[in-house]
């Protein structure tokens, strides 16, 4: 199974992350989908979902959930800030924005009846 | 009410009116004219070739003239001077009576008896009007020479490149600008000129102008030629003193009215004042003695003063030619004095200075400097203030690697007498003042309020260094932005929330930020937040760095390392069993610190809760290793045990252990209390040490470990312990509220203007008057303590918050671990 493409049309499945009470307001927390850690933010203050890879690149750790989130420049990229050594990603992109680390995935993501779904793409 | 008459209408004549309006003089004044617009910068003539705006050039506008009623008229020369029944009359004979006539005609552009001189094409450097038909000519033109290779030549020859016309500067000397550099240097500004595409010519006189109605080129006495179709000439100045002779004013040799130290004419009603006055024999060319001499003018007008008056001038300059750093100051060729000359010249870099030293080697004589003239402000003012050289006065010119800024010494030990800005005659001491006494804080108020770097703006960087010096100097930050969503330095946020009464980060940036924060404003608001009200951080968990958000230190794989507080290293055996029983419990490896305490590592975030809840029934509470702020005071056994300790100095740790826990500060914060002289506890590697005396304890503050180790200092000496602790809040409360970001208490103490004097006076003789102010915030937030481990397990929302997935119980599955030396370690990443 391979979760390497991340745009809304190639969804093949919608996975229930959780309620959305189930993140904190300006900040995310992990879910495990068969081995799968997906990194789920919620932030209010721009009222903006986003899912991407809970692996930070730069040391291979499980970790970027427990990051702190924010804009970055005039186009006010959402970005998350990994906790080990503040290497910065951008939610929308996946692309590493103070550095040259590899890009982290990124997911498609809805809230429906206040619950909260990321988009996969799974081999049949 | 006296009669004013000023006849000429440039920079001085600006600046003796400007000056009578500020000194409130009762004269009625009369300006005169024969140029068509009000007073403007010829200093920065050249600009007017960048966007031909000579509005940006004015001095002051008419309507300036008008509301501070003084008749200006303009496009009108004086043609006469009745000395005798004190009247003025013009080309169009009107008539104008004086009681004081101020002359201020300035100079006209030298023009040497050249054959041909007269021809189209050739042009003088001087007005508004010469640049207009300069250019109007230049636009049929495709080359274009300057007669003469001073400053104003140079400054003549990048107008002409402006037109984009092939340049080529004729100078009569050997070497360029032979006024004011050595011939080292003027081969230096040669190549610098060519490498800008400008043919430099030396030792040519010019015989002939050659050309029939129009000029196309010239010929030099050595036989040679230039073809060129048009010539500038900036070849000196001439006084405007036509004025005086018919009037019968005496008139120097070489041009010029005659003025003693008041800038009396011959004539006692009669000053002259600028470029057409001659003291001493010297016509001065630069603005800032011209606006000297108007003071003295003015001083004599307003206030009848007659005792300030007119000594000569220094004739230091710094320029910015054609973009290449030139400046000279002092005597920069020292050709008749005893004297040694210390220089470099880097041909590479193209570079060159040179300064000329005494024979004693105490005193700096002049110098030179071309290609890099950022020394220029400091050295000049050596020179002027006669300042002491430092044992090496090579250092002076020559910066070691990776020192910023050469000349060794900063502003602060310039004397408050020292002028920094000559052209507005601004000292050191002026500029202080609107500092500390009026609040200015910027370099926009400081301009506002003494006028310094309005003139050719050369100073401003040295401006700059005071303004930051002096701020520093007295507890103030020099402006240091936290982030593009805050525009506001820590200090001024700290304000923003306290007087706001702001409780929230989300409130914060709603009402003073913009954009969406980050990891970077978000963590310091936390802190700032916690320093003010001393709130529970866990309440707006996701503004903190992962530490403090989960209470425990992150280590590698993901897990955490939990360290309880051990008061002053003291711990019952109970409370050791209950340690190790944890930490078997839950398989932690165990560490003791530093800071005599115990570390557990390798915590997994969903346990965290459940070791705390352990640690706490047992009487532990958080040991904030996890956070900016207090975290242990370390101490020696002291007297109870110690043959040699004189107090007990583990008690008093304790006691101030407890008394700042949970302390919220810029930085970590550590103290260390000794029982005597032996210094067991390395209480002065600590941001606070506490060293027991015969008479009592000696307070030092500001020492670190770490990258660069610093002893801490002696704030007070022998007091006792109450007057420790008072100390110790002004102190702590003073830095948490002035510092920087992640800032400890060693260089946050080290940029303190005045170092540990100033804070001796802050702290212990409260000079500020803040003291008690200190001691109330500080106990304030001892009142809110509460133990964040305590309420977060008693919070069942808090609690939930400690979970590796939100939808899934399981810890981290991908979390490796090993086993070595009987304990278990993370797999290396």
């Amino acid at each position: 199974m391979t979760f390497e493409h991340n745009t809304l049309d190639q969804v093949t499945t919608w996975v229930k992350a959780g309620h959305v009470s189930d993140f904190p307001e300006d900040g995310g927390s992990s879910i495990l989908y068969k081995d799968q850690q997906i990194a789920v933010f919620n932030f209010t203050t721009i009222n903006k979902w986003f899912a991407t890879q809970n692996l930070c690149p730069h040391k291979k750790q499980m970790i970027l959930a427990r990051g702190i989130i924010g804009t970055q420049g005039e186009e006010q990229t959402p970005k998350v800030a990994c906790p080990y050594h503040k290497k910065t990603f951008s939610l929308e992109t996946g692309e590493n924005l103070n550095g040259c680390e590899d890009s982290i995935t990124t997911f498609p993501i809805k809230i429906e009846d206040d619950t909260v779904f990321v988009g996969l793409v799974e081999e049949k | 009410m006296a009669r004013i008459v000023i006849v000429g209408n440039g920079m001085v004549s600006y600046k003796l009116c400007e000056k009578l309006v500020e000194k409130n003089s009762s004269a009625s004044i009369t300006v005169i004219g024969e140029e068509p617009r009000p007073a403007y910068d010829r200093v920065h003539l050249s600009a007017y070739f960048e966007d031909e705006n000579a509005d940006k050039l004015t001095m002051a506008p008419k309507d300036w003239y008008n509301g501070n009623g003084i008749n200006l008229i303009t496009s009108e020369k004086v043609s006469q001077i009745n000395r005798e029944e004190q009247y003025v009359t013009t080309h169009t004979n009107a008539k104008y009576e004086y009681d004081y006539l101020v002359l201020a005609t300035g100079s006209s552009a030298f023009v040497p008896p050249i054959k041909g001189v007269e021809k189209k094409g050739v042009f003088v450097y001087r007005t508004i009007e010469d640049l207009e038909m300069m250019m109007a000519y230049g636009k049929k033109a495709s080359s274009a020479a300057v007669l003469g290779g001073g400053l104003l030549g140079l400054e003549a020859a990048k107008a002409a490149i402006d037109m984009n016309l092939k340049t080529s500067v004729v100078e009569f000397a050997p070497r360029l600008m032979p006024r004011q550099i050595d011939e080292e240097g003027g081969l230096l500004l040669k190549n610098k000129m060519e490498d800008l595409g400008i043919d430099i010519l030396l030792g040519k006189a010019t015989s002939n102008i050659e050309g029939e109605e129009e000029m196309t080129g010239m010929a030099f006495s050595d036989g040679t030629s230039l073809d060129v179709d048009m010539l500038i000439i900036s070849a000196g100045i001439r006084p405007r003193d036509e004025l005086g002779k018919e009037a019968g004013l005496e008139v120097a040799e070489r041009g010029g009215f005659v003025v003693n130290s008041l800038m009396q004419t011959s004539d006692e009603k009669i000053f002259a004042v600028g470029e057409c006055a001659s003291y001493e024999n010297m016509i001065y060319g630069l603005v800032a003695p011209g606006y000297d001499m108007a003071e003295v003018v003015a001083e004599q007008i307003a206030n009848d003063n007659k005792e300030y008056t007119f000594t000569g001038c220094d004739m230091s300059t710094k320029l910015k030619l054609i973009g290449v750093d030139v400046a000279s100051f002092g005597d920069p060729f020292c050709d008749n004095i005893p004297h040694y000359p210390i220089s470099i010249n880097d041909k590479k870099n193209g570079i060159y200075k040179r300064i000329n030293v005494d024979l004693e080697g105490k005193k700096l004589l002049g110098g030179i400097l071309i290609g890099d003239a950022d020394d220029y402000n400091m050295l000049h003012q050596m020179f002027i203030n006669e300042m002491a050289l430092p044992p090496h006065p090579q250092d002076l010119i020559i910066k070691s690697s990776g020192e910023e800024g050469g000349a060794g010494m900063g502003v602060d030990a310039l004397p408050d007498t020292a002028q920094v800005c000559s052209c507005e005659n601004v000292s050191k001491g002026d500029i202080c003042c609107s500092i500390k006494d009026d609040g200015v804080t910027d370099i926009n108020g400081i301009k506002a309020a003494t006028k310094a770097g309005t003139g050719c703006g050369g100073c401003l960087p040295m401006v700059n260094n005071i303004l930051e010096d002096t701020l520093a100097s007295m507890g103030t930050v020099v402006r240091k932005e936290i982030c593009e969503h805050f525009p506001y330095t820590r200090q001024e946020m700290f304000d923003l929330i306290k007087v706001n009464e702001i409780k929230s980060y989300t409130e914060l940036l709603e009402k003073y930020g913009s954009g969406g924060g980050c990891e970077t404003c978000k963590p310091l608001v936390g802190s700032l937040l916690a320093s003010i009200w001393n709130d529970l951080i866990l309440k707006e968990s996701t503004i903190q760095d992962t530490n403090d958000r989960f209470l425990a230190n992150i280590q590698k794989g993901g897990s955490y390392s939990v360290v309880p507080r051990i008061p002053g290293g003291e711990i019952t055996p109970d409370k050791l069993i209950v340690i190790g029983e944890v930490a078997k419990e839950f398989d932690l490896y165990t560490k003791i610190t530093g800071g005599q305490r115990i570390d557990l590592f390798g915590a997994r975030l969903n346990d965290l809760p459940l070791i705390w809840e352990r640690l706490v029934d047992a009487g532990f509470e958080s040991g904030h290793a996890y956070g900016k702020s207090l975290r242990t005071v370390k101490s020696c056994v002291g007297s109870t045990w110690c043959r040699f300790g004189l107090h007990d100095s583990v008690g008093f740790a304790i006691e101030v252990e407890n008394r700042y826990k949970g302390l919220r500060s810029p930085h970590k914060l550590k103290g260390g209390v000794s029982g005597c002289i032996r210094e067991c506890a390395e209480a002065r590697g600590k941001d606070f040490g506490i060293i027991a005396t015969e008479k009592g304890w000696n307070l030092y503050v500001g020492g670190n470990g770490g990258a660069n180790p610093k002893h801490a200092v002696l704030l007070a000496g022998d007091i006792d312990k109450e007057t420790v602790i008072k100390y110790l809040d002004r102190y702590l409360m003073f830095y948490i509220k002035t510092a920087e970001p992640l800032q400890r208490t060693a260089p946050w103490q080290e940029k303190l203007e005045g170092g540990i004097d100033y804070l001796k006076q802050v702290i212990c003789e409260d000079s500020l008057g803040i003291g008690e102010q200190l001691e109330n915030d500080m106990k304030i937030l001892i009142a809110h303590y509460t133990c964040e481990w305590k309420a977060a397990i008693n919070d069942p929302e808090m609690r939930k918050r400690f979970t590796h997935f939100s939808n899934d119980d399981s810890h981290d599955p991908t979390q490796k671990f090993k086993r070595e030396r009987g304990q278990r370690f993370p797999v290396a990443w």
